[in-house]
């Protein structure tokens, strides 16, 4: 058995903000694929897009438990809001949606929110 | 396909008051705080010796997350709490649930302050409620 870690290391809170970024792709094609359900839920198993964003949040989940393996849930979970940043990203970048005065507020207090958590971790 | 069968008999669905599905939100935020909780117990407790570098390796540690009851406990409330979400939403704008599931973080923090004994100190009580108010104001984001 590994000795606990009091605090939480860096390598955790890596892990989970790696496991943020492939679930940013994981919603992003979901999304993509979601475009293409008009044949009807027949064909939604045999949607790659759908199929390659479900794969992607299990391989998500996969790092994020990983991540969660030391530390402290209470900074390591927050971190996971980090998603909302890279999905307003690819949103903006492949889907063209418009990046409003709200999503902009929105992100930049996410980001001092996991900051300031930052500062108070262990 | 012929459109001209006889009028449908199935019954109007009564639609959810915004009351309701907020309800329905909250229950959620609900659920995936348990499930994060499970999911941190068996995170600590399916952790292996067993390096990521050889397959073998791999395979004992995604063999050992896979059996973990803490693990499949905290995923199926998570499954659960997207069917609720599913219902909460086919009544009711997604910039008006979407905030209230960051209430989550609220009771992940107090959770695992209460249950794992972690540390609270100003920071994170700030951070928290400001991810809260990031989150709210994100989902209003289709709003101009």
């Amino acid at each position: 058995m590994t000795a606990p870690v009091a605090g939480t290391p860096i390598q955790s809170m890596v892990l989970v903000g790696i496991a943020s970024v492939i679930g940013s792709f994981g919603a992003l094609f979901l999304k993509t694929g979601s475009a293409k359900l008009n044949r009807g839920l027949r064909y939604l198993f045999l949607n790659g897009q759908l199929a390659l964003g479900v794969a992607l949040f299990v391989a998500s989940s996969l790092a994020y438990v990983v991540g969660l393996r030391h530390g402290e849930l209470s900074v390591l979970y927050p971190l996971v809001s980090l998603g909302y940043i890279w999905a307003l990203l690819w949103a903006a970048l492949f889907l063209k949606e418009p990046i409003t005065r709200n999503k902009v507020y929105g992100l930049l207090l996410i980001v001092l929110g996991i900051v300031l958590i930052g500062v108070g971790k262990s | 396909m012929s459109s001209t069968a006889s009028p449908s008999v199935v019954p109007e669905r009564k639609a959810l008051t915004r009351r309701q599905s907020i309800g329905l939100v909250f229950i959620c935020t609900l659920l995936g705080a348990a499930g994060q909780i499970f999911i941190k117990t068996g995170a600590t407790t399916s952790a292996t010796a067993a390096p990521w570098t050889t397959l073998a390796g791999i395979w004992a540690n995604l063999y050992a997350m896979a059996i973990n009851p803490n693990l499949i406990g905290g995923y199926a409330l998570y499954a659960l709490m997207t069917v609720v979400f599913i219902f909460a939403l086919r009544d009711e704008e997604l910039s008006v649930v979407y905030p209230v599931i960051s209430l989550t973080y609220v009771w992940v923090a107090g959770l695992s302050i209460w249950l794992f004994g972690e540390t609270v100190n100003l920071p994170k009580i700030l951070g928290v409620l400001v991810i809260v108010a990031g989150v709210g104001v994100l989902g209003m984001g289709g709003r101009k």
